[in-house]
């Protein structure tokens, strides 16, 4: 009984404003307005999540696990990119403004067409390029737990894609592949069993990849991970200027590679 | 905006989106103080040839400059200031460095990188004031 008291004690009302957008019946998106008993403990998924229980059913939204691991339930809250059940109602003001999220097309409601995000990952090769293939019989690619630790943090990308949509370059050029591609392709490039760089460079090292990022480290700032793509990124332009001076360093191996050093990308 | 197939596509603040958010006003900023940056070595450059051309040269100019353009050289030691500050606090995302196996905490990274620029500024100060006292 005394638990039922403390929590009606907690509601609190929050008008929440969501951005609607019905491609079927609308020309273009609009905001509609939500009164929300929202309590103390709730984040902005379960508010999302009560208004389509019990306000509006036809509210459209991702979500899937409510504990920051599935990366699907980003959204923008009052302007910041943010993971909506990685955010407290408790810590915002009495008014939301929830959005899809910013640099990506509105399918519907919340939910983003992620189909160029997902082809930007696919377009970096993140998989383990081996030097030679192992047959099963030969055992499995070893690694100490010293060359795990140098890849990590990069690995613990969810793909919510917060970084796109806090990136500026990103709305500005469409063509950016973006931090999180970026980040993912740093990872298997630190990968003491990937011998895959090169096969890379093409995307990572050319104008549309690295050098299309001008470093304002918004993509760092808002990842619910602490992935920090802006390090992979300034990382990663580090090691692609070396490979520049490289070529003229050592234009034997150039000649290896069949490749002029003047086919850099930078 | 609205596509072939049904989806929205919201138009970017072109020119404005800098001012949406503090994050991105302190980049424009940074980007902004290499602007003064360049102007405080055009100043150095003709400092030096003035320095070349004599001590009562180059003292003439320091103080034409201090006279006549003391407001610039307050706006640029602040946005020179803030450019050396705002890249040395993201000196660690490029510079992953690891010493015995272990990431190097990136507050070392900074406060080292702030006390080498501390020791250099107090160094150049010397001079600059020793050398006006003989």
């Amino acid at each position: 009984m005394s638990d039922v008291k403390t929590s009606q004690k907690s509601v609190r009302q929050v008008e929440i404003e969501i951005l609607r957008y019905n491609p079927d019946t609308d020309e273009k998106p609009y905001f509609q307005t939500y009164q929300v008993p929202c309590q103390e403990e709730w984040v902005i998924l379960d508010a999302v999540n009560y208004i389509k229980d019990n306000l509006d059913r036809s509210l459209s939204y991702r979500w899937s696990c409510h504990m920051a691991v599935c990366g699907s339930c980003g959204m923008m809250v009052n302007g910041e990119p943010t993971l909506s059940c990685h955010a407290f109602v408790r810590d915002m003001p009495d008014k939301i403004t929830i959005e899809p999220l910013e640099n990506f097309p509105i399918a519907r409601d919340l939910i983003v067409d992620m189909d160029g995000f997902v082809e930007k990952l696919s377009s970096v090769k993140p998989y383990i390029n081996a030097a030679e293939e192992k047959t099963v019989e030969q055992g499995t690619y070893q690694q100490l737990p010293e060359q795990l630790q140098l890849y990590k943090q990069y690995t613990q990308c969810i793909n919510c894609m917060l970084c796109y949509s806090a990136c500026p370059q990103m709305a500005l050029n469409d063509g950016f592949v973006g931090p999180a591609a970026l980040a993912l392709a740093h990872r298997y490039n630190l990968d003491s069993r990937d011998k895959g760089r090169e096969v890379r460079e093409d995307v990572v090292a050319s104008n549309a990849g690295i050098w299309e990022c001008s470093f304002v480290g918004a993509c760092s700032e808002v990842c619910p991970k602490h992935v920090d793509p802006a390090a992979a990124i300034q990382q990663t332009k580090i090691a692609a200027t070396g490979d520049y001076f490289k070529k003229f360093l050592m234009p034997w191996k150039n000649a290896q590679k069949g490749q002029a050093p003047e086919g850099g990308d930078q | 905006m609205k596509l072939t197939n049904g989806n929205y596509v919201r138009p970017p603040a072109r020119y404005s989106w800098w001012l949406r958010q503090g994050r991105y006003f302190r980049y424009m900023m940074r980007e902004l103080s290499s602007l003064f940056v360049g102007i405080f070595s055009i100043i150095m450059i003709c400092g030096l040839y003035q320095l070349s051309q004599g001590e009562a040269q180059f003292t003439a100019f320091t103080s034409s400059l201090w006279n006549n353009f003391w407001w610039l050289s307050v706006i640029t030691f602040l946005f020179v200031t803030y450019h050396s500050y705002s890249w040395f606090i993201v000196t660690p995302k490029a510079m992953p460095l690891r010493f015995s196996g272990k990431k190097v905490a990136p507050w070392i990274i900074i406060g080292a990188h702030m006390i080498l620029w501390l020791i250099c500024s107090i160094f150049i100060w010397f001079i600059f004031t020793n050398g006006g006292a003989q």
